[in-house]
């Protein structure tokens, strides 16, 4: 036996995942409290406990964590356009696993400013103009940032005609700067790989230790990376296969619904099915990932009501409008209620529902029908999942719901929103053991064998079809 | 950096005439220009990103359906609006309904705050003879 501990201190548990890398197999599974404001190994250790109460004592070969314990990788930007370089900020620090808490462009205000002083990221990402174009948006913004008597660190990835300006603005106020290669080198062209790759060094050279999760430093070989690198890891692991021939899956669709967002993740080129298509915006990359702060299962139950209407849930759960409002605003404020009585377990399956089907919406390109005097045109933004046949559910909420199968086929095409590029058809996985996170994190050191784990651990519920009517 | 003159280029509107804009982009590049071209079907909004994200230096806006016209309304204004305050704005293609004098056409669109007006069949050396002129080179 070669056991390896697997760690993902979450926000409010700790998650333990032991695995056999002999025989291919998880020997176990635990949680408890995250102690993170006391001594983060309290947490841990009584997890542990827990483990080895199942497995027998267990003598590790090594231990590997991920973390969004103590709020996460809490991340800012900055770009130009909104829909350019700021987006393409956007995608950088989603794609490094962070909690992205908002994302500025042109020039920044002074309210900004009080903003980003009150947030205090724990990395803020600067960026603007392609390489040789405009210089004068990122420069005036690190002249401001300069000015904050903040000392998170700024990562520059923008404009290379004006990066190294930016740095020296920003070190010459005693602020720690990197310099990146430029999120968008070029128009439309999409440089994420090396902006990521310096957000996760900063994260373990920094902020591990900002946040006191260095004190597990003893027990484990460190915290590797946010957890949800590690979910995205696990996934496009998943997806494309290991290099030394191990198949993957091929093209998926990730869906994690919380109490506070909801997070979908895409492995998919995501080019047009449909011929005579003209794609607009930046390009996509194939691992995507989009969170929806304003739709989750408990701290934004309200955010689901907002955007799809009381009378959706109604619908959904068999509930009166005055008894959803009255759950609404007890799960609102009792974010850890379980759902015991068949009232809760209605409006859960109403709220997981419209989750899916609001965060894959979201998250999925639209194909836009355009007369134009030649015939008929498609113009689409976004990926096209049309075609996407996998789809993997994962998160506490979820995978121990009895209708998962119903509320995941809400990542289907729907013909109530018929622009949005969802999956015809596709098979439903469940990560029912809830180890997602442990084998992206596995996946970096042993990728065929967390593959193969994967392939194995994960529990289709059959397929999903959108009927054509 | 380089100092090449930043071109952003692009069929405007509804009009899906793939080719042309192809032939153009490697031309300008070709002349020493560095180009960003958007394609077909580009909106007036898209023109402005792109040459706000680019510093660009012109705007070149190809039309070949007929519907230039209505297309380009209002484009000069929300250049200056998104403080594109000195780019040059050129326009060439089939850029008006049926067939009209050139020359009245060329006043209308100069109307509209292009700098430079171009009719059907105009060889890419005419316009970048002028981008030439007009950028001192």
């Amino acid at each position: 036996m070669k056991p390896i501990l697997l760690i993902d201190f979450g926000s409010t548990n700790t998650k333990v995942t032991a695995v056999d890398l002999d025989e291919e197999m998880i020997l176990g599974t635990a949680a408890s409290y995250t102690t993170v404001e006391t001594d983060i190994n309290e947490g841990l250790t009584s997890a542990l406990e827990l483990l080895e109460g199942r497995t027998g004592k267990l003598d590790f070969e090594a231990r590997y964590a991920c973390s969004s314990a103590a709020g996460g990788l809490r991340m800012l930007g900055s770009g130009l356009v909104p829909e350019l370089t700021a987006k393409a900020a956007k995608e950088a620090a989603l794609g490094a696993g962070a909690k992205v808490l908002k994302i500025y462009s042109y020039e920044l205000t002074e309210d900004d400013l009080e903003e980003i002083k009150e947030i205090s990221p724990d990395i803020f990402l600067l960026t603007g103009g392609t390489d040789g174009g405009n210089k004068d948006t990122i420069i005036a913004n690190a002249v401001k940032l300069a000015s904050l008597p903040c000392d998170f660190p700024i990562l520059v990835a923008g404009n290379r005609a004006a990066a190294r300006a930016c740095e020296k603005i920003l070190k010459e106020s005693g602020k720690e700067a990197f310099v990146c290669e430029n999120v968008m080198p070029r128009l439309g062209e999409l440089n994420i790989v090396p902006v990521q790759k310096k957000i996760r060094e900063i994260f373990l050279e920094r902020i591990i230790k900002a946040k006191g999760l260095d004190k597990a430093g003893e027990l484990i070989e460190g915290i590797m990376m946010p957890t949800p690198a590690a979910v995205l890891n696990a996934m496009e692991l998943l997806s494309k296969g290991t290099n030394k021939g191990e198949p993957g899956i091929g093209d998926l669709i990730g869906i994690d619904v919380g109490g506070a967002t909801t997070d979908i993740y895409s492995m998919a080129e995501g080019a047009p099915e449909r011929n005579n298509t003209v794609i607009k915006g930046i390009p996509e990359p194939f691992a995507k990932r989009t969170v929806e702060g304003d739709i989750g299962m408990r701290y934004s139950a309200a955010g689901i009501a907002q955007a799809a209407g009381t009378s959706a849930i109604e619908n959904l759960s068999g509930l009166d409008g005055d008894r959803v409002w009255e759950l609404l605003d007890y799960i609102s404020s009792e974010t850890s209620a379980m759902p015991t009585d068949d009232d809760l377990k209605s409006l859960d399956f109403a709220l997981a529902s419209l989750a899916v089907k609001i965060g894959t919406g979201r998250h999925a390109g639209i194909s836009e029908k355009v007369y134009t005097p030649l015939g008929e045109a498609f113009m689409q933004q976004g990926k096209d999942l049309t075609t996407v046949n996998k789809i993997i559910v994962t998160g506490g909420s979820l995978i121990h719901n009895d209708k998962v199968k119903e509320i995941a086929s809400q990542a289907l095409y729907s013909f109530d929103e018929v622009d949005s590029l969802r999956p015809l058809e596709a098979e439903i996985l469940v990560d029912k053991k809830y180890i997602l996170s442990a084998m992206g994190l596995l996946g970096q050191y042993e990728p065929d064998i967390a593959l193969r784990i994967m392939r194995k651990e994960l529990v289709s519920y059959g397929t999903c079809k959108q009927e054509i009517k | 950096m380089s100092d090449k003159k930043k071109l952003v280029i692009g069929v405007i509107g509804a009009d899906v005439h793939a080719v042309g804009i192809q032939i153009l982009a490697h031309a300008f590049e070709a002349a020493g220009f560095e180009v960003t071209n958007l394609g077909v079907m580009v909106s007036q909004e898209e023109y402005i990103d792109a040459a706000v994200e680019t510093a660009a230096d012109a705007i070149m806006v190809s039309s070949l359906y007929g519907h230039g016209e209505l297309d380009c309304r209002g484009l000069r204004e929300k250049c200056k609006e998104a403080g594109l305050t000195d780019i040059l704005l050129y326009v060439g293609g089939n850029i008006v309904v049926g067939k009209q004098p050139f020359d009245e056409v060329e006043v209308r669109f100069k109307k509209m705050g292009f700098d430079r007006v171009f009719g059907p069949g105009t060889p890419p050396e005419d316009t970048i003879k002028a981008l030439k002129e007009d950028f001192n080179l």
